[in-house]
C-alpha cells in the first residue's frame, strides 16, 4: 500500500500572533515552523504499520504546497522516518490553491490512502481534505480515529457523538484525521535526522490556479474583560451588574 | 563568522526538548526524592541514539557533531540533568575514548553496542583518595603476562550500576607514577566486581551513582587501550571532551532555572504589579541573561574547535569552570526570585540549583579549570 500524507507548515502552536501592514499579513519574525500536528498524527500513525507490519505499507510520501521556506518541515517529516518528500513550489494564498495543486500531483501517482489532518493549527480551514476528494473524485472518510490495515484491507474507525463509527471504504481514498489516530507524534530519532538529507525531496511546479478567496485583514480577539469581584455578601450588586452591565440575565 | 545553526543542528535541539518535555518531566521530582534511575527513559533516550550521537555511524552511532551535541545536552539538562549525565559520560568519554585511542577489535566488541545504544558504559577514574589529583591512581593492574589482575576501589561513579562497559582507570608500575598508568576496558559482570550502594546525593540524586570495588579481576592483555602507561594520556584527553559535556549540562541547568525564573516574574505579582516589572527582579533576569549567553558562546566555542580539529582543552576548561559557576549563580537567583516557592520542590528550581553544585565539583572542580587554565597562559 503506498501512502501519501499531506503535510502543512505552521508555527508552533505557542507562537504569539501578530501582525503586520495594517494587519493584513502574519508577522513570521521568529516564528519556528512545525509540521500540523494533525499531519503529524497520521504520518506517525503510517510509520507504525509500517514498522509493526512490514510488507503492509509499501512507501510513505509526504507533500507540501509552498515555498523553499517550508522545507526544514518536510524535512523533519523524513527525519521521523518518512521515505520522501514532494514541495509543490508555489505560495499557498487559500485552501483552493493547495487543493489544485496538490490534486495535480496525486493524479499521476497512485496512492492508496492519502492522509490529510483534518484541520490545520493555522488557519483552521478544515476543508482541505473535503475538497481534494471531491476534485479527486475518490471517497473521503472524515474525523478518522482509528486506522489499520489487516490482509491488505483498511479498517477505519471514525468519532461520532458518544461513540464510533465503523466505515469501510474503497482505495484509494482521503483519510480526514483526527485527534486519536495514535497517541503522540514521533521524535527523529538521531539516525533518522541525518538520514532526512539524503532521502530524495522532490520540487514541483505548480499549475496555473487562482485563489477563490481573498485574506481581506485580521482582527485580534476583544481582550478580556478585567476580573471584578463583588463581596460574597453583596449577591444583590452581583445580579444588578448581570443584569444591566453584562446583560446576560 | 557563523552564528547559524544548520537544519540538522536545529532538528537535533528541537527532538532533545521534546524529548525531556515529553518523557523526562512527568515524575521528575518524584525520581528526584526516591533517587530513583530513570531507567524507562534512558532506554526510550537510547532507542533515539542520544547516548552515541557523536559516535561514527560506522561503529553504530549518529555521526553528529559536537555543537549538536552541546544543544542537546542543554536541553536535556533544561528539565533533567541526571538523564544528561548518562549521555555525557557514554557520548563524551566512554565512546569518544574509544573510538579515538581503541583498537579496531576492541571498537567492534565494544563501541559498536556502546554507540548504537545497546549497553551504556561507564568512566572509572575518581578514587576515595584520588579525586582531582588523577595521577595519585590507587587501583592497581598488575601485569601477569596474559592478563591484568585489578584490585582497588572506585568512587562517585557514574552509570556504576546501568553500565555494561566500564573504562578503569588503574596503576600498573607504580615507579613510573602517571607514566605507568593504564585504561582498561572492563566488563561489569566479570567476577570479582562489587558495588557500593547507591549513593545519597544532595542534587541528581537519580543518577546512577556508586562506588565500585576489584578483588582480583581478571582483565585480558587485549583489554587495554594503547601502549602500556597510556592511560593517564588517555584520561586526560577523554576530559578535554568531558568538559565540554558538563559545561553543557551546566548551561542547561541554569537556563532552565533562567526560563522558569521569567515564567514566574511575570506572572507572581507583588505591590500591585508583576514582579518583573520591580527593577531589583529586571536587573537580575538581566544579569542571569548575559551570563547565560556567556556561558553559551564559550560552550559553542569550545564545541566549534572540537568540530574543526583545532586544539580546544584550554577553551573546553573555561566553559566547564564559567558554565558550572554561573549555574550555580543563576539557579541561586532563580530560587531568589522565586521567593518561598523558590524553596519548595514543585517549583523545580531548588533541584536545578543542587544539581548546579555538582557541575563545580565532577569532571574536575573549578579550582582545577583554573589550574588548566593558568597554566595555558602561563607556560611560555
Amino acid at each position: 500500500m503506498k501512502i501519501l500524507v499531506c503535510i502543512s507548515h505552521v508555527p508552533d502552536t505557542t507562537t504569539k500572533i501578530k501582525f503586520v501592514n495594517n494587519n493584513t499579513a502574519f508577522d513570521a519574525t521568529g516564528v519556528q515552523w512545525i509540521v500540523n500536528p494533525w499531519d503529524e498524527l497520521a504520518l506517525t500513525r503510517a510509520l507504525d504499520i509500517k514498522d509493526a507490519q512490514p510488507g503492509a505499507i509499501e512507501s510513505i510520501t509526504v507533500i507540501n504546497v509552498g515555498l523553499s521556506d517550508t522545507e526544514p518541515t518536510i524535512r523533519k517529516a523524513l527525519a521521523i522516518g518518512a521515505d520522501k518528500g514532494i514541495r509543490i513550489n508555489t505560495e499557498p494564498k487559500d485552501d483552493y490553491i493547495i487543493v489544485t495543486q496538490l490534486a495535480e500531483v496525486i493524479k499521476k501517482e497512485n496512492f492508496d490512502v492519502i492522509f490529510c489532518g483534518i484541520e490545520s493549527c493555522d488557519f483552521n480551514g478544515s476543508s482541505v481534505g473535503g475538497m481534494l476528494s471531491e476534485m479527486l473524485n475518490i471517497p473521503s472518510v472524515s474525523a478518522v480515529s482509528y486506522f489499520d490495515i489487516e490482509n491488505g484491507k483498511v479498517n477505519l474507525k471514525r468519532e461520532i457523538d458518544g461513540g464510533h463509527e465503523v466505515v469501510a471504504t474503497q482505495t484509494p481514498f482521503v483519510a480526514i484525521v483526527q485527534k486519536g489516530i495514535c497517541k503522540e507524534p514521533r521524535i527523529p530519532s538521531m539516525r533518522g535526522i541525518m538520514g532526512a538529507r539524503t532521502k530524495p525531496l522532490q520540487v514541483v511546479e505548480p499549475v496555473p490556479a487562482e485563489p477563490l478567496v481573498e485574506f481581506v485583514n485580521y482582527e485580534y480577539p476583544k481582550p478580556k474583560a478585567a476580573c471584578r469581584k463583588i463581596d460574597p455578601e453583596n449577591a444583590k450588586e452581583l445580579i444588578t451588574l448581570l443584569h444591566n452591565e453584562a446583560k446576560v440575565i | 563568522m557563523n552564528f547559524e545553526f544548520t537544519e540538522e543542528q536545529k532538528m537535533i535541539q528541537q527532538a532533545a526538548k521534546d524529548f525531556a518535555e515529553r518523557e523526562l518531566l512527568p515524575g521528575i521530582i518524584e525520581r528526584d526524592e526516591k533517587g530513583e534511575f530513570a531507567k524507562d527513559q534512558m532506554k526510550k533516550l537510547a532507542e533515539l541514539g542520544f547516548l552515541g550521537m557523536m559516535t561514527d555511524p560506522k561503529y553504530g552511532g549518529g555521526g553528529m557533531d559536537t555543537i549538536s551535541y552541546v544543544l542537546a545536552m542543554e536541553e536535556i539538562s533544561k528539565i533533567d540533568s541526571a538523564a544528561a549525565v548518562v549521555m555525557s559520560v557514554c557520548n563524551s568519554l566512554v565512546n569518544w575514548g574509544l573510538e579515538t585511542y581503541g583498537s579496531e577489535a576492541q571498537k567492534q566488541k565494544y563501541l559498536v553496542p556502546l554507540g548504537k545504544g545497546e549497553k551504556i558504559g561507564a568512566f572509572l577514574l575518581s578514587e576515595p583518595e584520588a579525586g582531582s589529583d588523577a595521577t595519585s591512581q590507587r587501583t592497581t593492574a598488575e601485569d601477569k603476562g596474559d592478563y591484568y589482575l585489578l584490585n582497588g576501589t572506585k568512587n562517585w561513579i557514574t552509570n556504576a550500576n546501568c553500565a555494561s562497559t566500564y573504562l578503569v582507570i588503574a596503576q600498573t608500575h607504580p615507579e613510573k607514577k602517571h607514566k605507568g598508568i593504564n585504561a582498561l576496558i572492563v566488563e561489569k559482570n566479570w567476577p570479582g566486581i562489587t558495588l557500593g550502594p547507591h549513593e545519597n546525593k544532595m542534587g541528581m540524586r537519580s543518577s546512577d551513582t556508586h562506588s565500585v570495588m576489584f578483588n582480583d579481576v581478571k582483565v585480558p592483555k587485549a583489554n587495554r587501550i594503547g601502549e602500556d602507561g597510556f592511560g593517564f594520556t588517555f584520561a586526560m584527553k577523554t576530559l578535554d571532551g568531558g568538559r565540554i559535556g558538563i559545561a553543557a549540562q551546566a548551561l542547561g541547568i541554569a537556563s532552565g532555572a533562567f526560563e522558569r525564573a521569567v515564567k514566574y516574574a511575570k506572572e507572581r505579582k507583588a505591590f500591585g504589579t508583576e514582579i518583573a516589572n520591580h527593577q531589583a527582579i529586571a536587573f537580575k533576569l538581566a544579569d542571569m541573561a548575559v551570563k547565560i549567553e556567556n556561558a553559551r558562546l564559550l560552550c559553542l566555542k569550545s564545541a566549534w574547535l572540537k568540530d574543526s580539529h583545532q586544539p580546544y582543552g584550554f577553551e573546553s576548561a573555561m566553559a566547564k569552570q564559567y558554565c558550572a559557576d554561573i549555574a550555580m549563580e543563576v539557579t541561586t537567583e532563580a530560587v531568589q526570585i522565586h521567593g518561598g516557592y523558590g524553596y519548595v520542590r514543585e517549583y523545580h528550581v531548588e533541584r536545578l540549583m543542587r544539581e548546579a553544585k555538582l557541575t563545580q565539583i565532577y569532571e574536575g572542580t573549578s579550582e582545577v579549570q583554573k589550574i588548566v587554565i593558568s597554566r595555558t597562559i602561563l607556560k611560555d
